[in-house]
């Protein structure tokens, strides 16, 4: 894999980017999340840390004490330059309820979420947390994909949709997060979805939280 | 510097470092900076302070060229956090060029919505 240039010199984004817009690619532990970010992404995939003030209440470890606490938690991303003018970031977080602080510091002014999720025997239950954040915590707009492994069995897009309890306007659509095509499709799905969710807004009227 | 390529899934438990680096701070200055906020060093460079220590210099060396706080922090090997802190002092101070990242509101322009489409598919 390759490495941030050790001078430095390179990997700087054109001085035409202006704006930059974030996605956030979340699933369940082991379902593709890098390995999507890594297939589109024009830089390697880095990672870094983010320290998360966590409320003990809802956190899957039951050895904190203290009502707070501070972790610090890895999460991974891509860039991708579009039109020399926007940079989009994709970041990479893990499913697991106490992974939700970290969450709500990235969702904040996403653009939506691509969640991958495997629906090979006994992977699928693994998601229910993450489908549960995504409707009562963040309520961004997000697009349901199925990451294909060698032995997943293709199910009807209506079986998953009754599977995971998802309303009938997210899409569900399938990827390999190997490949680049593939997993550019799923954003382009994400991101046209969330477009359709805005235009079901009243246009200028600022709204505190989105539609999912 | 070594990439912070680390795959293994395993990472640095570093919760004294933050107050540390920051000279006590757990909070920057301002926050309007996100992780997708784009930085570059102001060109020409007002001079540091003598007191500006390790942290800032090699924050300002890195940002000779655009790059986003993640990106800044990952290639310096800190915490999220801890250059936001140092990154909003530089940005205070004039050494420093913010351009703006994900608004703070959650709904995202059409337009940008758009653009983000169109760059897509041009792929
Ligand atoms: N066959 C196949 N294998 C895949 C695909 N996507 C990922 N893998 C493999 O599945 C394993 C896990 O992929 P990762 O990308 O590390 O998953 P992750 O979601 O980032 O995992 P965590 O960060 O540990 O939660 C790796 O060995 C990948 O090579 C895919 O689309 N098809
Ligand atoms: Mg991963």
């Amino acid at each position: 894999m390759a490495s941030v240039p050790s001078d430095g010199s390179a990997g700087y984004l054109p001085e035409t980017v202006t704006r930059s817009v974030k996605i956030l690619v979340v699933g369940s532990f082991g379902v593709g999340k890098t390995t999507l970010i890594g297939s589109v992404s024009e830089i390697a995939p880095l990672r870094t840390e983010e320290t998360v003030t966590q409320v003990s209440e809802g956190v899957d470890d039951l050895t904190g004490v203290d009502d707070k606490r501070t972790t610090t938690v890895a999460m991974d991303f891509g860039r991708i330059t579009l039109n020399g003018s926007v940079a989009l970031y994709l970041f990479g977080a893990p499913g697991q309820r106490r992974f939700w602080d970290l969450w709500e510091g990235l969702a904040e002014g996403a653009a939506g979420v691509l969640v991958l999720v495997d629906t090979r025997p006994g992977r699928l239950e693994a998601s229910f947390e993450v489908f549960d954040q995504l409707e009562l915590g963040i309520r961004l707009p997000f697009v349901v994909a199925v990451n294909h492994f060698p032995d997943t069995v293709p199910h009807g897009a209506d079986e998953l949709r009754t599977a995971l309890d998802l309303l009938p306007e997210t899409p569900i659509l399938d990827c390999d997060a190997r490949d680049r095509a593939s997993a550019l499709n799923a954003l382009t799905a994400l991101v046209q979805h969330a477009l359709d969710v805005s235009a079901d807004r009243p246009a200028d009227v600022p709204q505190d939280i989105p539609v999912a | 510097m070594t990439p912070p390529d680390d795959r293994s899934g395993g990472y640095r438990d570093s919760a004294l470092r933050p107050y540390v680096l920051t000279k006590g701070r757990a909070r920057p200055s301002r926050n309007t900076i996100s992780v997708d906020t784009l930085l570059i060093a102001t060109d020409p460079p007002p001079p540091l302070p003598v007191s500006a220590g390790r942290q800032e210099r090699a924050l300002l060396a890195m940002c000779r060229g655009l790059l986003s706080l993640v990106e800044v922090a990952a290639r310096l090997e800190l915490p999220v956090s801890v250059v936001r802190v140092l990154a909003s002092d530089l940005v205070d101070s004039g050494h420093l060029t913010a351009r703006a990242g994900s608004p703070r509101s959650a709904q995202l322009p059409r337009d940008l919505l758009q653009e983000v489409l169109n760059g897509l598919r041009a792929l």
